[in-house]
């Protein structure tokens, strides 16, 4: 059912543009305000969900932690995957948020002759990191429209991802890859009956978008009837940068239903589990150091106890402690 | 809030990437390229608005059919027939006889890079 329904709405979407923009003519609204509104709306939404985490204490340390803990002299500490200062904290979060390192660490758990055995599974690290860096290559490639003239590492990076120099226009690797990546995710979930058990729409619905935000814009690039002329894309993208927006002659429905596929993801972005982004860098159990026994972590907002200590005690009975031949720390 | 001096920053820098298409333009306008069209002729092989989105995809097909099938002639919806050459019909002094003006106005502005001249030569010579 969260398959269909997901794939239902990109489609219905897809329908709504194509009604709107190629058949009623409103382009200047999928054009222009749709885009605007969407990024509005990313970056509030999105400052808004990073300073509600913000707002959330974290008084004590909670890291999880995959090595050993920084205690007496003579065992080794794991200084990365037990960070216990901030370059270990730092040097952890890098390779979490650059290379899934825990994601790496994904195991399979399978009944073998009937007993349970563990092991490694790499394919979701594989076509994660894959889906994530094709995706960035394929975002920072968009900036040649958005830019003038068009900065070197945008030309740098976009010739690399030519660099096979197949057909004309050139096939992007990041365009197979990206697809291939998103298949895999999507069919990972499909397939297995514990992964489909558990899958939201809000799992299916991101696959969908940036699935249909993908097709679109293959099917722009390499096939003959969905071509749309590039110079104009690129006047109303700058006239959207520049805030000075036009809407020029014959782009063809496929560029706004591609315009308006992307304006949706940056909308539901920040409702969404794409926070990730933001939130891999605020999370407790990673970004924390394990040091609960190197410093004392008081809860700030703990209310002030009345404290009677067993110095003040004495203090209080200590002669008829004495008296009764109890043990004393101090003699009077 | 927590750690408002960590947070806050990051975020900054998060907008600032993110809105880098926004700043990076301010105060700026947008020239539209201008394309110098052939004054001699007045039809392109095929229609221009198709050319304009569509050309690569012919200019593909003719050198397959021109270098693997030997194929050197095209004939267009009206009956035209033209020699199958980028460097003789394309970029011939009748039409667009300087690349320049025409096929890089729009291939700079797009960052495009096509490969056709790692073989053509750019006719030129002829015109000083």
């Amino acid at each position: 059912m969260a398959v269909w329904y997901s794939l239902l709405l990109v489609l219905g979407m897809s329908l709504f543009v194509y009604l709107g923009a190629g058949l009623l003519g409103l382009q200047a609204i999928f054009g222009i305000v749709v885009p605007y509104a969407a990024i509005l709306v990313f970056l509030i939404g999105f400052s808004m969900r990073i300073l509600g985490w913000a707002r959330s204490p974290v008084p004590f340390r909670i890291p999880t932690t995959a090595g050993q803990q920084k205690s007496l002299g003579w065992i080794k500490p794991s200084k990365v995957d037990s960070p216990y200062t901030t370059w270990g904290v730092v040097g952890r979060m890098a390779m979490e948020v650059l290379l899934f390192r825990s994601l790496f660490r994904n195991t399979k758990a399978e009944l073998t002759e009937g007993k349970l055995a563990y092991g490694s599974s790499k394919w979701l690290w594989l076509f994660g990191i894959l889906f994530h860096y094709t995706f960035l290559t394929i975002v920072i490639r968009h900036l040649r429209f958005f830019t003038e003239p068009v900065p070197f590492f945008v030309q740098a990076l976009d010739r690399v991802d030519g660099m096979l120099q197949i057909g004309s226009p050139v096939i992007y690797q990041t365009d197979v890859i990206l697809v291939a990546a998103l298949l895999f995710l999507l069919i990972r979930r499909l397939v297995n009956p514990q992964m489909r058990y558990l899958s939201l729409p809000a799992d299916y619905f991101p696959l969908f978008l940036i699935l249909g935000i993908a097709l679109t814009g293959i099917m722009m690039r390499y096939f003959a009837v969905f071509k749309v002329d590039l110079l104009s894309v690129k006047v109303l993208a700058m006239g959207l940068a520049t805030f000075n927006p036009t809407i020029p002659e014959g782009i063809g429905v496929m560029f706004y239903i591609h315009l308006f596929l992307f304006s949706a993801l940056l909308a539901y972005f920040p409702f969404s589990k794409l926070m990730h982004l933001g939130g891999v860098f605020l999370s407790p159990t990673r970004n924390l150091p394990n040091d609960s026994r190197m410093a004392r972590h008081v809860n700030p907002w703990n209310a002030p106890v009345k404290v009677h200590t067993y110095e003040h005690y004495e203090d209080d009975f200590r002669e008829k402690m004495i008296e009764a031949d109890l043990p004393v720390e101090k003699q009077a | 809030m927590y750690n408002a001096g960590k947070i806050i920053p990051g975020l900054l820098i998060f907008l600032g990437l993110v809105t880098f298409p926004f700043w990076s333009n301010l105060g700026r306008a947008y020239d539209v390229p201008e394309l110098v069209m052939p004054e001699a002729e007045e039809e392109c092989v095929l229609a221009g608005d198709w050319m304009r989105a569509n050309h690569m995809i012919l200019l593909d097909d003719w050198r397959d059919l021109a270098v693997r099938d030997n194929k050197r002639l095209f004939t267009n919806d009206a009956g035209k027939r033209f020699d199958m050459s980028l460097t003789k019909t394309c970029l011939s002094s009748q039409c667009h006889a300087n690349k320049d003006t025409f096929c890089d106005r729009c291939h700079d502005a797009l960052a495009i890079t096509p490969n056709c001249w790692d073989c053509h030569v750019v006719p030129t010579i002829g015109e000083e």
